[in-house]
């Protein structure tokens, strides 16, 4: 591996006078999946919300396959091979299933956006029994299911997720990272953001702890999870 | 009372091609609310410019040749309105909204007011500040029947209103429940920054929605020209007035809801002036809206933030 498919070097990130992100360096590797684990309000979707450009980094760099995209307008990132599943699923309330998967493949032709429907059917059978229900009248693990097959409609080569396993059921929650790491098998690098720090560092293939706006700590996932101080701070002792 | 029925029948249709055009005026208030949360106050202005644009057109292909059939003419000054107005539409949204993205939300409306006194002058002097006057293209009734001993009429330029109003409105929404773009713009408004995480271009979008806005207030204002028989700088503003009633009537940031409001503040209005002394016909039509809101503070088909477009 020469260089990283993904990498952030020394990155700062402000909220008017407050600064969020203190200085971020990481990397991410083409195929792997990659944890960001920490506290409420560490500064987790800062990160990935800077990788997406909104907010904007303040300086640092970010690069995505060679370029960097520090500066490129936010509609410009999502079109260059990266997607988000963000914070909260953000999901179109008033629009179709059907048609919350085709705004996630707006720049596919037809052809393209059936072959990927039917992708996205096949992961998440749900959403295709669901697809002309309004979104915002499905459950929570439905509706991050859709945020998630609504990413991919693009066809990312780097896939965000924001705590998807939040507010699910335990059952849902083990669907769904089912699922990611089917996802990363048909060869899609992954980005994940987590609170559910065990389930999270014993999927990665890496991982990342963030406090207060600083990367603390990086290693394996397995080495994350079976280190003393992880597990006192983020896996409940 | 045996006079009722045929000024019923008469009332509905003049309130029905007044309604059409307030119709086709609040759809532009209702898609640029619904996308960016904003009331365009430069909207009556840009109705207005529809009119003269659609005027001068009117009297320069009918100098050019007093042969042209009359349904180029018509055509001609329909199609060049709606170009030149959608030119209009859209810098108004890149010189008075645009640069203001992101600030206080007094400040783009104020430009937008700054942006609406100066369009007015602006017509004011190249055109002057009194009435000019629109050929009539279309003299006559396209039918005069007999009701009762009193005659009911519907005049060839309404029933182009009313069958132009009703033909954009089966368009638009097909538009905006079928296409691609129309799906766009429903999702930019119920979440912008998300479609923005999808690769939309937003400011696509929301220029879209001041385009289509100018386009139907530009055909408007060509057919209010030919309806009443003269036109001035000032005529956008009761205009836009009324129809923002109309949108707000009908729930602003809902197409549906613009369309019904104008359509019913319209005839509220003509069934007022014809039962009530005329100066009562703006009470009466604010008295409506008042009278919703207190009872669907969203409007008839408005609901609280979800699918706004
Ligand atoms: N829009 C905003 N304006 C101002 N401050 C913000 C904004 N968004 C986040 N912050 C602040 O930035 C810091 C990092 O927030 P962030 O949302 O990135 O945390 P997080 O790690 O994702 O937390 P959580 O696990 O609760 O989602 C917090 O202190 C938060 O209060
Ligand atoms: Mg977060």
């Amino acid at each position: 591996m020469s260089e990283p498919m993904l990498s952030f070097e020394n990155v700062h990130t402000f909220y008017g006078k407050i600064e969020a992100l203190k200085g971020v360096s990481l990397t991410v590797n083409r195929g792997e999946i990659v944890t960001l684990i920490g506290a409420n309000g560490a500064g987790k979707t800062t990160l990935l919300m800077t990788l997406c450009g909104s907010p904007r980094a303040a300086s640092g760099t970010i690069r995505f396959e060679g370029e960097d995209i520090t500066q490129r307008e936010t509609h410009l990132i999502m079109q260059g091979g990266i997607a988000v599943s963000p914070e909260g699923r953000r999901v179109f309330p008033g629009l179709s299933v059907l048609e919350n998967l085709q705004m996630g493949g707006f720049f596919s032709d037809a052809e393209r956006i059936e072959e990927d429907l039917e992708r996205v059917f096949t992961l998440f059978p749900r959403l295709r029994e669901r697809s002309a229900q309004r979104a915002g009248t499905m459950s929570g693990g439905e509706q991050q299911m859709l945020a998630i097959g609504r990413a991919l409609m693009s066809r990312p080569r780097l896939l965000l997720l924001d705590e998807p396993s939040l507010g699910l059921a335990p059952l849902i929650i083990a669907q769904i990272f089912q699922i990611v790491q089917e996802i990363r098998d048909e060869g899609v690098t992954v980005f994940l953001v987590e609170q559910n720090a065990h389930r999270a560092l014993a999927l990665a293939d890496r991982g990342y702890v963030i406090e207060n706006g600083r990367i603390v700590m990086s290693d394996t996932g397995s080495a994350l999870l079976a280190n003393a101080d992880i597990r006192k701070a983020y896996l409940g002792g | 009372m045996n006079d009722l029925l045929p000024v019923l029948a008469q009332q509905v249709i003049n309130g029905l091609s007044l309604g059409s055009i307030y119709a086709l005026i609040a759809i532009g208030y209702t898609m640029v609310y619904g996308i960016i949360g904003m009331i365009n106050f430069a909207h009556g202005e840009i109705y207005m410019i529809g009119a003269y644009v659609g005027v001068v057109t009117i009297t320069a292909l009918g100098a050019a040749s007093g042969a042209m059939p009359l349904a180029l003419v018509l055509s001609g000054a329909l199609i060049i309105a709606v170009v030149v107005t959608a030119a209009y539409g859209w810098t108004v949204e890149r010189v008075a909204y645009r640069p203001l993205r992101g600030s206080p939300r007094l400040v783009p409306l104020i430009s937008a007011i700054g942006m609406s006194i100066f369009l007015q002058n602006y017509v004011q002097l190249g055109q002057g500040a009194r009435d000019i006057s629109v050929p009539p293209l279309l003299p006559g009734n396209l039918f005069e029947i007999d009701v009762e001993g009193f005659p009911v009429s519907l005049s060839l330029t309404r029933a182009l209103i009313i069958f132009a109003t009703l033909a954009l409105m089966i368009a638009l929404t097909l538009y905006i429940s079928r296409s691609r773009m129309g799906r766009a713009c429903r999702a930019c408004s119920q979440d912008m920054g998300m479609a923005n995480l999808l690769g939309i271009d937003t400011n696509r979008v929301i220029s879209f929605t001041f385009v289509v806005g100018a386009i139907l207030a530009a055909v408007g204002g060509v057919l209010i020209g030919l309806s009443i028989g003269k036109i001035n700088p000032f005529i956008g503003f009761v205009a836009g007035i009324k129809a923002f009633t109309a949108a707000v009537l009908g729930g602003i940031g809902s197409i549906p809801g613009a369309m019904l409001g104008g359509v019913l503040l319209g005839l509220t209005e003509t069934f007022a002036s014809a039962f009530l002394p005329t100066e009562y016909k703006d009470v009466v039509a604010f008295g409506l809206l008042v009278l919703i809101l207190l009872f669907r503070p969203t409007g008839l088909l408005g609901t609280p933030d979800v699918e706004k477009v």
